[in-house]
């Protein structure tokens, strides 16, 4: 009797499977970056409480991962919305349109800053992007003139003689995070370029510019430390002496427990970061498929949602999860855009 | 003669208090080993608890809030629609004002309303379908706090008041609050009764337990009959040859295959080629179900060959075919080891999340799952979701579900060792 019923379980289970796959999806299906995560999830679920339509699935892949399912196809079986912390790039826009997916609508939600921080026991650091480059480059060039020498800094003082002589300790994210892209293009890139010999490099020999600019040293200056920037704010209050790299938000909670180093003088802070003068920080897109708008219930409504003034704008509830928002006439240029559905062309 | 016999015992007598002291070092290295692994248990044990429990309380504000009918825009209680549509957060902030009658100013009028959670309109909600009379009346509630205010309540209980992104007049509020007994902790019902929130303060871990409810169905359906009919096969009716020693290897290696394989596997198969949706219970059942087999069948074929080839010649002996010698003699004996086994796969299924990353498991979903085919995650990815979240409230409740994800784990497998010890028997 029992074997009769298990197998009567597993004969529904298996005929009401095809079933399914016909119907459609009444739910918005976004994926993408751990970055945009945060904030649209707020948005996905303020949306699922106030309208009649059901709470979008967000799917936290990472930009790349999202993109590629982003760029899969048109049908209800690919995402709606792909979330990205940094701009979409050429290669995925072909991939996209080889496989039908044509009008792509792009949308600027705000930034969001990288931090450097400490535990608050310690003394806040002020550093350079250039400090920054010597103290965690794989490479730097030799001090004698020529070429370059694997990176012999020990203590920050090396570095910079204003700076402490503790040992550099950097606790960052992982090659295959966001964050590390993020931190790679906007403090090492920087950095490099403002040494006089790499930025000769630059016409000379691109690639090996390339390289010095975004390699970073692997003899235990830096620690990956995994994506998890909560377990960097614990190790950073248990060792005083290190430095963590994480997202403005994270900065924002722990407040207590962490202080943000200066960059180039600057703290970050909302207003820093929004005005523009702290240096670090990066663009948070999401991108909507224009064919699947009006086929799936409530693209329309979501996108009107993310762009309200009480999400995005300077007092809106995103600013009060950690994002910093764009300048009032982008908001409203960009706002425009996306209710004629202005779709994207690189 | 005599001789060599005194040499050997004088040898032995020699070494006996080497050897003595060699079985007591043997000892304590065994014992060693177990208070090392016990202090490992307890040290993760009172870190999950001493960070969590603050999770199973919640704060509340006790405000007299007046449900004035033109406020609301409500004229008929008992007409869902206008429930859904009334206007709660205006007489939350009346209730405030009130309370505190002298903060002026919109900003901080801003930071005042800060105080209470916006889930709090779904309480009013609630209250005002479950009671229409209440419509026009003054009634003193609990509302729901937000979790800044929460978070320094609690803080600020431990010793350590931790205001964060607090204000200083939102913390003489509080404090004004507390004073006048108008702010408690009490349980915190919510955890285990709502789904995932990205306000900590309304985030529960009813739609994961649902997710994973779900997704061990589909495994337990699946993997139970597969692996015990598996077994059997290669036990009772096999013959014993390469290709079945083939297949045995086979069992075995896959049993030690990590589980993102799986995962992969299922993406490429269910996902790519048969088309199912993603981040369903369904797709995730089947995964788990491909992981656990392997697990299944060894402990099943284990128990099969512990019955004692007696029983079978005494059942074929008196003209029992070999499908009744199987079924009433053989599956029923072997039956406690089988279940076993299962539990255990089940309760290593029930903390995977690695293979739900591939298929689309790893998701914020708000809406309860109602079948194998919605949207729906697992209770250890909503651990590893929280984890990651910026809010400080949800360390708390970050431990609190793996306190939940625990429980459940020492339930099944002591309902695993419970089976075993009713059920078995010796020969």
């Amino acid at each position: 009797m029992k074997k009769v019923l298990l197998s009567l379980g597993l004969a529904t289970t298996l005929v009401s499977s095809p079933a399914l796959m016909a119907q459609g999806r009444d739910y918005i299906s976004i994926v993408g970056s751990s970055t945009v995560y945060p904030f649209s999830t707020v948005v996905a679920e303020r949306f699922g409480r106030k309208t009649q339509f059901s709470t979008p699935k967000v799917e936290s892949t990472g930009s790349g991962g999202g993109l590629k399912l982003f760029c899969q196809g048109v049908g209800v079986s690919h995402p709606d919305i792909a979330n990205a912390s940094r701009r979409i790039k050429k290669s995925e826009v072909e991939l996209c349109e080889s496989n039908g997916v044509k009008g792509i609508v792009e949308v600027l939600i705000g930034y969001d800053g990288i931090v450097l921080a400490n535990s608050k026991s310690t003394d806040q650091l002020d550093v350079s992007r250039k400090d920054l480059f010597l103290a965690l480059a794989k490479q730097v060039p030799n001090p004698n003139g020529s070429g370059f020498i694997a990176n012999p800094h020990k203590t920050w003082k090396d570095v910079n003689p204003a700076l402490p002589a503790t040992k550099i300790e950097v606790l960052g994210p992982p090659p295959t995070s966001g964050t590390r892209d993020a931190f790679v293009e906007l403090v090492m890139e920087e950095g490099c370029d403002e040494i006089p010999a790499i930025a000769e490099l630059k016409d000379s020999d691109k690639n090996k510019h390339k390289m010095v600019c975004q390699s970073i040293r692997e003899d235990g200056a830096f620690i990956e430390a995994g994506e998890n920037d909560n377990l960097i704010v614990q190790k950073l209050q248990a060792n005083p002496k290190a430095l963590g790299i994480f997202g403005f938000s994270f900065l924002d909670q722990n407040s207590d427990k962490v202080q943000g180093s200066k960059i180039g003088g600057v703290a970050p802070t909302f207003d820093s970061i929004s005005d523009g003068s702290y240096p670090v920080s990066r663009p948070l897109y999401f991108y909507v498929k224009k064919a699947h708008v009006g086929v799936i219930p409530g693209i329309r409504e979501y996108l009107e949602e993310f762009t309200s003034e009480r999400a995005w704008g300077e007092d809106g509830y995103l600013a009060e999860k950690g994002m910093i928002p764009l300048s009032e006439e982008r908001r409203d240029e960009i706002a425009q855009d996306v209710e004629n559905l202005e779709a994207l062309s690189m | 003669m005599n001789n060599s016999t005194n040499s050997t015992m004088s040898r032995v007598e020699k070494t006996l208090a080497r050897r003595y002291r060699a079985e007591k070092r043997f000892r304590v290295y065994g014992l060693l080993s177990i208070l090392f692994g016990l202090a490992c248990l307890a040290i993760l044990f009172t870190d999950i608890i001493s960070k969590g429990h603050s999770a199973f309380l919640q704060t509340r504000i006790q405000l007299t809030v007046e449900l004035d009918p033109e406020e609301l825009e409500i004229d008929d209680p008992t007409d869902p629609d206008q429930i859904r549509g009334g206007y709660y957060q205006g007489v939350i902030r009346d209730a405030l004002a009130e309370r505190f009658p002298e903060v002026d100013g919109r900003s901080a009028k801003r930071a005042l309303n800060a105080l209470v959670s916006d889930g709090a309109v779904y309480q009013l909600q609630d209250e005002l379908r479950d009671d229409p009379a209440l419509l026009g009346q003054e009634v003193s509630l609990w509302l729901l706090a937000d979790d800044d205010v929460d978070t320094y309540v609690k803080s600020r209980r431990e010793g350590q008041a931790f205001a964060g992104m607090l204000g200083e007049d939102q913390v003489q509020w509080i404090e004004s609050l507390i004073a006048s007994d108008d702010l408690r902790t009490q349980l915190n019902t919510t955890f285990f009764t709502a789904s995932d929130s990205r306000e900590p303060e309304q985030a529960g871990i009813a739609g994961a337990a649902l997710g994973s409810l779900l997704t061990l169905l589909v495994t337990l359906v699946l993997s139970f009959p597969i692996g015990v009919a598996a077994a059997i096969y290669l036990e009772e009716y096999a013959p014993k040859n390469r290709v079945t020693e083939l297949i045995e290897v086979n069992i075995n290696n896959l049993a030690a295959v990590p589980s993102i394989i799986f995962g992969l596997l299922g993406l490429a198969i269910f996902i790519n080629w048969f088309g199912m949706p993603r981040s369903v219970p369904l797709v995730g059942g089947l995964v788990l179900t491909l992981m656990t087999l392997p697990t299944i069948i060894i402990s099943s074929r284990a128990a099969i060959k512990s019955v004692p080839p007696s029983i079978r010649e005494a059942a074929l002996g008196i003209g029992a075919s070999r499908m009744q010698m199987v079924l009433h003699h053989v599956l029923p004996l072997a039956m406690p080891g089988m279940l076993t086994g299962t539990i255990i796969g089940m309760a290593q299924a029930l903390g995977e999340t690695a293979p739900l990353l591939m298929i689309g498991m790893v998701a914020f979903i708000v809406d309860l799952p109602a079948g194998v085919t919605d949207p729906a995650t697992v209770l250890p990815v909503q651990i590893f979701l929280w984890s990651d979240s910026p809010e400080r409230a949800f360390v708390e409740r970050t431990s609190a579900a793996i306190m939940v994800l625990l429980a459940f784990l020492i339930l099944m497998n002591t309902l695993a060792i419970w089976l075993r010890k009713r059920l078995e028997r010796r020969w």
